[in-house]
């Protein structure tokens, strides 16, 4: 990874997730929206692995909690779960090939959704419809033009 | 490994403090003043369609829609007239009987903010603050009725609990026969919960629930829904139904924010799940009573304490 990096792609791409999570949808597309955060965080902890760990998904999350009014540390938990088990299989995981890897991100996206379910059962809140349950598919259905436009913004040289 | 651990207990703890309330609600305020632009930037898309669409409208249509608009007014202008006769009416009996006078409402209008917040919760972002004299504890209403309450504010936008929330309650009255009850959010968008009906009440099917200014928070008379079935509850002494929600609850459009009502601070010490428990059998008892009694609570907004936000409305009171 010595080539000539695009710095900004990071953190313009982590708040263009957390817009993507706010933009309003119809009713009907909104129980199917992918968890956008999780799938640009997952690019990052594979690709850059020495600038976004833990750390980096828990502010994350928080910030995530702010800005969409849920409850402070829900999604902080749900990220570092998924950073912590990313990080475990990095090594593996990033000679997938990309329909592999989405797979992995299609499962750890259902795993987050238990996550929440269990988060939300424990603080007696109420559950989400079954149709959100549909979402990690097309987060991973989308995974793959992700890892493309992120390469390639990433990657791009300069000037 | 460590880390993870230290991790996800900073997260529980974060989640356990923010759902007692308390400091970090504030801190969460403050807070929420920083991520302010992302909300206006995610708002902006539709606000930018909503102002293209209004661009393309044709001649003809905005003819069309005119001549609409000024049939409504016609309609709604005729209504009012006969209500003013009524209201004149209801005043002299009113003078009659000695009861304390009425005010009247005095709305303001608030455009929300078109943005998806976390669907779990039953909130809404107001593009109003309170630079623009928004408090904490205002009823928000559209033109179909109540739509919920202000429950924190930030000089440029205030967040609405909307009546679907599970913590929201609202005292009630049927229009019908007058009996209290209690409407209780579902977490649905387009349902209420009527909970702990006594079987012997005159409650049926199809009967409009009007807010009944019991608990002092909302002014009475404001329609809230309409009671569907009727069904025993799952201890068969009394009955529940769901309630269709009479204002319309979706985003994008404008809502009323009534002001010159002054909310009456709630007694805190007569109830012991006033302070915000959720437990099942706190909420029945608090219903139960309500059907022969005042509710003391009118509405839970869980995390939020209500003595802090009853300290800033008289602070503010003076500028009124």
């Amino acid at each position: 990874m010595s080539r000539a990096r695009n710095g900004w792609v990071l953190p313009v791409s982590l708040v263009v997730a957390l817009l993507l999570g706010l933009v309003p949808l119809p009713g009907m597309l909104q129980p199917v929206r992918p968890y956008w955060l999780a799938l640009v965080l997952a690019y990052w902890l594979l690709e850059e692995h020495e600038q976004v760990g833990l750390g980096v998904a828990f502010t994350l999350g928080v910030l995530a909690d702010l800005v969409f009014g849920g409850l402070l540390g829900e999604q902080a938990m749900r990220l570092v779960v998924m950073a912590f088990i990313l990080d475990r299989f990095r090594a593996r995981m990033r000679f997938f090939p990309l329909s592999q890897q989405a797979l992995v991100i299609g499962v750890l996206l259902f795993n987050d959704r238990v996550i929440s379910a269990a988060i939300h059962v424990v603080m007696g809140a109420p559950q989400l419809p079954w149709r959100y349950w549909l979402a990690p598919l097309l987060g991973m259905a989308l995974w793959a033009p992700l890892h493309f436009v992120l390469d390639a913004l990433r990657l791009r040289r300069r000037g | 490994m460590l880390r993870l651990l230290a991790f996800l207990i900073l997260a529980t703890a974060l989640m356990v403090l923010d759902y007692r309330g308390g400091w970090l609600r504030m801190a969460r305020t403050q807070a929420e003043v920083a991520v302010q632009p992302l909300w206006w930037l995610a708002a902006l898309p539709s606000k930018v369609g909503v102002g293209l669409r209004e661009e393309a409208v044709t001649r003809t249509q905005l003819a069309r829609d005119n001549e609409r608009l000024r049939n409504a007014l016609l309609v709604i202008a005729a209504r009012n007239a006969r209500m003013r006769t009524a209201a004149a009416e209801n005043e002299r009996l009113r003078g009659l009987l000695g009861s304390a006078e009425r005010g009247r409402l005095d709305v303001q209008l608030a455009s929300i903010l078109d943005i998806d917040l976390d669907p779990t919760r039953q909130r809404l972002l107001l593009d109003a603050g309170s630079n623009g004299g928004v408090q904490v504890g205002q009823a928000v209403i559209d033109a179909g009725g109540l739509m919920g309450q202000v429950i924190a504010t930030t000089p440029s936008t205030a967040s609405v609990l909307l009546l679907t929330d599970p913590d929201h309650a609202v005292p009630v009255a049927v229009a019908r026969s007058g009996i209290r009850l209690v409407v209780y959010g579902s977490g649905r968008s387009d349902a209420l919960h009527l909970a702990d009906v006594p079987l012997s009440a005159d409650v049926r099917r199809g009967d409009q629930l009007l807010t009944s200014g019991l608990g002092g928070r909302f002014p009475p008379g404001f329609a809230v829904g309409t009671v569907g079935p009727l069904r025993p509850d799952d201890s068969r002494a009394f009955l529940e139904a769901d309630v269709v929600p009479a204002a319309q609850l979706d985003r994008g459009r404008d809502v009323l924010l009534l002001r010159g009502y002054k909310p009456v601070p709630a007694v805190q010490d007569s109830s012991p799940c006033v302070q915000g428990e959720v437990g099942r059998g706190c909420e029945a008892q608090g219903a139960e009573s309500s059907a022969t009694q005042p509710v003391s609570a009118t509405a839970k907004p869980l995390p939020n304490p209500p003595l802090p936000s009853q300290g800033r409305e008289t602070s503010t009171e003076p500028r009124r």
